[in-house]
């Protein structure tokens, strides 16, 4: 079971779930990473929970990029700056939903939110669409 | 100790991103590829999240506040609409182009990978550009 290539991915999302069960259950507070960069960057009221949590998550990646550099590797047959592209449709779209994978996807859905389950269906098929319009039309590189 | 639990989740996060492979463009993409070379396997993190997180929100459903804080804090929006939609549309389109969510985004700089980094100043960005927005034409919004 520990070799199956669902295992990982598994314990991963466990963790994830019990990270935000946690910063729920002890601070009341939701673990949406597009939620806790943007209301930074924006400068709204207690801004030490969220610079705590993204050095909770910059030190986790360190460690881990230690531990499992592989994990860290870029493979993508896409050129580097499509990259840039793709950040700014991610964080001006995750501003104008209220949210991403983990606000909606995770804590939402967790919450039974038909907001989030809205918004997490639309993302995944325009994820999907994306995916399958650059394969087909780009070859699947751009 | 408010502060270290805080800190310790956002580890205890980036470790389930890393170990998931979340911070993997080409394991995402290949997740998206249902039509093509389908990878299924990243599923299980939303659904082992999921999973955790609900049945965590089942049980403690009853309380009226936080072992430590004082209060909940929720988010207040109900409605279903344009905002929602599109946004989630275009975040959808952003992470079918590169790969990356924000939470990977975040984490994967650590790597120093050019990748990474561009997505990262990309997605300052796209969130400073909205929030230029939403002011210069008074866009009424919550939260």
């Amino acid at each position: 079971m520990v070799n199956s290539p669902f295992f990982l991915p598994l314990v991963g999302g466990m963790l994830i779930g019990l990270s935000a069960s946690i910063l729920y259950a002890c601070n009341g507070r939701i673990a949406g990473i597009s939620g806790i960069l943007g209301r930074l960057v924006r400068k709204k009221p207690n801004p030490q929970w969220r610079i705590l949590f993204l050095a909770g998550l910059l030190a986790g990646g360190v460690l881990f990029l230690f531990l499992t550099p592989e994990q860290f590797i870029i493979e993508v047959q896409r050129s580097v700056i499509v990259f840039l592209m793709a950040g700014t449709f991610v964080g001006f779209g995750t501003q104008l939903a209220n949210g991403c994978t983990s606000g909606h996807g995770v804590c939402g859905l967790s919450r039974l939110s038909l907001r989030s389950l809205l918004a997490t269906l639309t993302f995944m098929s325009t994820a999907i669409m994306t995916v399958w319009f650059i394969n087909n039309f780009w070859e699947g590189k751009i | 100790m408010q502060g270290l639990i805080t800190f310790l989740c956002g580890t205890l996060f980036a470790a389930g991103l890393v170990l998931s492979g979340m911070t993997l463009p080409a394991k995402i993409i290949g997740f998206l590829d249902i039509f093509g070379e389908w990878d299924p396997t990243l599923a299980f993190v939303m659904g082992g999240a999921v999973m955790v997180h609900l049945g965590f929100h089942q049980l403690f459903k009853k309380r009226e506040r936080p072992l430590l804080a004082s209060e909940f804090h929720l988010p207040d929006r109900t409605e279903i609409d344009y905002k929602l939609l599109g946004g989630s549309a275009i975040f959808g389109i952003g992470w079918g182009l590169g790969g990356f969510c924000p939470g990977p985004g975040i984490v994967s700089v650590v790597s120093t990978s050019p990748e990474s980094i561009l997505f990262f100043v990309g997605m300052l960005v796209g969130i400073l550009f909205y929030h230029l927005i939403v002011a210069l034409y008074k866009i009424p919004e919550a939260g």
